[in-house]
């Protein structure tokens, strides 16, 4: 039983861990603490959904066209949200009021859209089949979210540690300024961080809907506050940092659903945050809160 | 090469630059030096875009480039080197020096200009994999000459290299600019070790106040009396 829930806890957890990915790179190279994210990776999931509805594609189409629609809806965020402040070199203060209006907006669209419907994936989407290891009941559809989530993670890094478009976005976090002078041009840069971010977040809503066989226009906000646990916990602008804090709440979550009540789990979670900021207020793989960026693994 | 007609730059609500011209010809090494505050760095980050021309021209070759965004000016040939080195920290020597090459728009094979910059500076090629932050300040400085250099400049901008370097370093720096020059890059170097850059230059400009208050020929500008008088301290010019 334990091993069952625990097992549920890294799925839900490493599609935490991928919604969270999008949140700490948009923060780690720009420093915007972007409220819209959840509106994003439910954008996200609305697509992949609509696309499944319309135009009946299997699941791995979906999840493409959840990514490339959470990635188009980001980047469009980015141009009305964000590149005009940053053109006046507004605080940053200005970018997350102006995160939560975009926010705002979204949510209003979509709920226009559905009728404040509650919508689900048809139960075809995804081929029932589980197998039984050690006692364990496995799901193909769990190892397909690890096996996607793990993927994403290492092209993550492999990009910005790797390729030459990675340099150019870990410079850019590291220095706007420093970057320009040598050539490289910043709207290319932030068109790829947002793309990427949304991208992310599109794919991991696909995967909640999923999971939690439900697609509606407020599914991201809970994710949202707990994205800020998982980011804070990791450390802001970690990477790894991201996963693993994602995966440690996806299982304390669903080990406080299954033991104690559903209603304690947040208030678990939340409770987690504040021990840990007491102890270590830069976060588990945090090394300076002040100064987190990606440019650091 | 640079030519800069009647520049005005307002920064921060301040007139930091009010009608300068100055003009920098192929092949020199042309140094602008002054107090602090006088406009220098302004002047740099005017010419590379960074901070916008209120009124006047700056011709690169000929052609105008005020208004043009920082990394097309860069791309273009006209690369800065900004004061206090600058290098991205996080990256390693070698990776800052692809950085620049890639971030030029360049692309084939980098192996021939790499072998340039180490030979320029031999301390770069043994800490090629070190984390740049944890070079000195000259090693630092001397990976952001090189790292600019990578971008192939046709002029090379450079804001106070000497900037909190020990001399015997400054000396190392301001050798391999001579050789670059000899090598047939166009230098435009703003310096407030004005005597130094007055050595170094082969024509210079004082500014003040975010105007021209002299300019000739560097070997002129040494012996007058009263940029010594400012610029060097009164014991040197008694001496």
């Amino acid at each position: 039983m334990l091993m069952q829930q625990l097992l549920n806890g890294v799925v839900v957890g490493s599609v935490y861990g991928l919604f969270a990915l999008g949140f700490t790179l948009i923060f780690g190279v720009n420093h915007i603490m972007n409220m819209a994210h959840g509106a994003v990776f439910m954008w996200g999931a609305f697509a992949g959904l609509y696309a499944v509805i319309l135009f009946d594609v299997p699941f791995p189409i979906a999840l493409l066209i959840g990514a490339v629609g959470g990635g188009m809806v980001s980047v469009v965020l980015d141009w009305v949200a964000f590149r005009p402040l940053r053109k006046r070199g507004a605080p940053e203060f200005s970018s997350i009021v102006s995160s939560i209006g975009a926010s705002l907006i979204m949510l209003s669209l979509a709920q226009q859209l559905t009728a404040t419907r509650v919508m689900r994936f048809p139960f075809d989407i995804f081929p029932i089949v589980v197998f039984n290891f050690m006692g364990l009941r496995i799901q193909l559809l769990q190892l397909i979210i690890v096996g996607i989530v793990f993927l994403m993670v290492i092209g993550l890094l492999y990009y910005l540690y790797r390729t030459k478009y990675g340099r150019h976005i870990r410079s850019v976090a590291f220095s706007e300024q420093t970057s320009k002078l040598l050539g490289i041009n910043p709207f290319a840069v932030n068109f790829q961080l947002f793309f990427l971010s949304g991208a992310l977040a599109g794919i991991a809503g696909v995967l909640i809907g999923i999971v939690f066989n439900s697609v509606h226009f407020m599914m991201g906000e809970p994710l949202l506050l707990r994205a800020f646990v998982v980011i804070i916990l990791g450390g802001l602008g970690s990477i790894p940092g991201a996963l693993i804090a994602g995966l440690l709440i996806g299982i304390i979550q669903t080990l406080t659903v299954a033991y104690i009540s559903a209603g304690m789990a947040d208030a678990l979670v939340f409770s987690l945050l504040f021990l840990v900021l007491l102890v270590r207020p830069t976060g588990l793989l945090g090394n300076s809160g002040a100064v987190a960026r990606v440019t650091r693994i | 090469m640079l030519t800069i007609e009647n520049l005005a730059v307002a920064y921060k609500g301040i007139m930091a630059l009010r009608g300068v011209s100055l003009s920098v010809a192929k092949g020199e090494i042309f140094t602008l030096i002054g107090p602090n505050g006088a406009g220098k760095s302004t002047m740099l980050n005017a010419a590379s875009g960074i901070v916008p021309a209120m009124s006047g021209r700056i011709l690169f070759d000929g052609e105008p480039i005020q208004g043009r965004a920082a990394h097309l000016i860069a791309r273009a040939g006209l690369i800065q080197v900004p004061e206090g080195r600058r290098v991205i920290s996080p990256l390693t020597v070698a990776e800052n020096l692809a950085l620049g090459r890639e971030a030029a728009g360049r692309r084939g094979s980098e192996a021939s200009d790499i072998d340039e910059v180490y030979e320029l500076f031999p301390i770069l090629a043994e800490r090629r994999n070190q984390l740049s932050g944890q070079l000195s300040g000259g090693q630092q400085q001397m990976l952001a000459i090189g790292r600019a250099l990578m971008g192939k400049p046709r002029i090379l901008l450079l804001d106070e290299p000497s900037l909190g370097l020990a001399p015997v370093i400054v000396r190392e720096v301001f050798d391999a600019l001579i050789r670059l020059n000899r090598g047939g890059l166009t230098i435009l170097l703003v310096e407030q070790n004005a005597k130094l850059a007055l050595q170094t230059a082969h024509n210079a400009a004082v500014i003040e106040q975010g105007r021209i208050v002299h300019q000739g020929a560097a070997s002129d500008l040494i012996d007058d009396p009263v940029v010594a008088d400012h610029y060097f301290g009164r014991a040197e010019v008694m001496a």
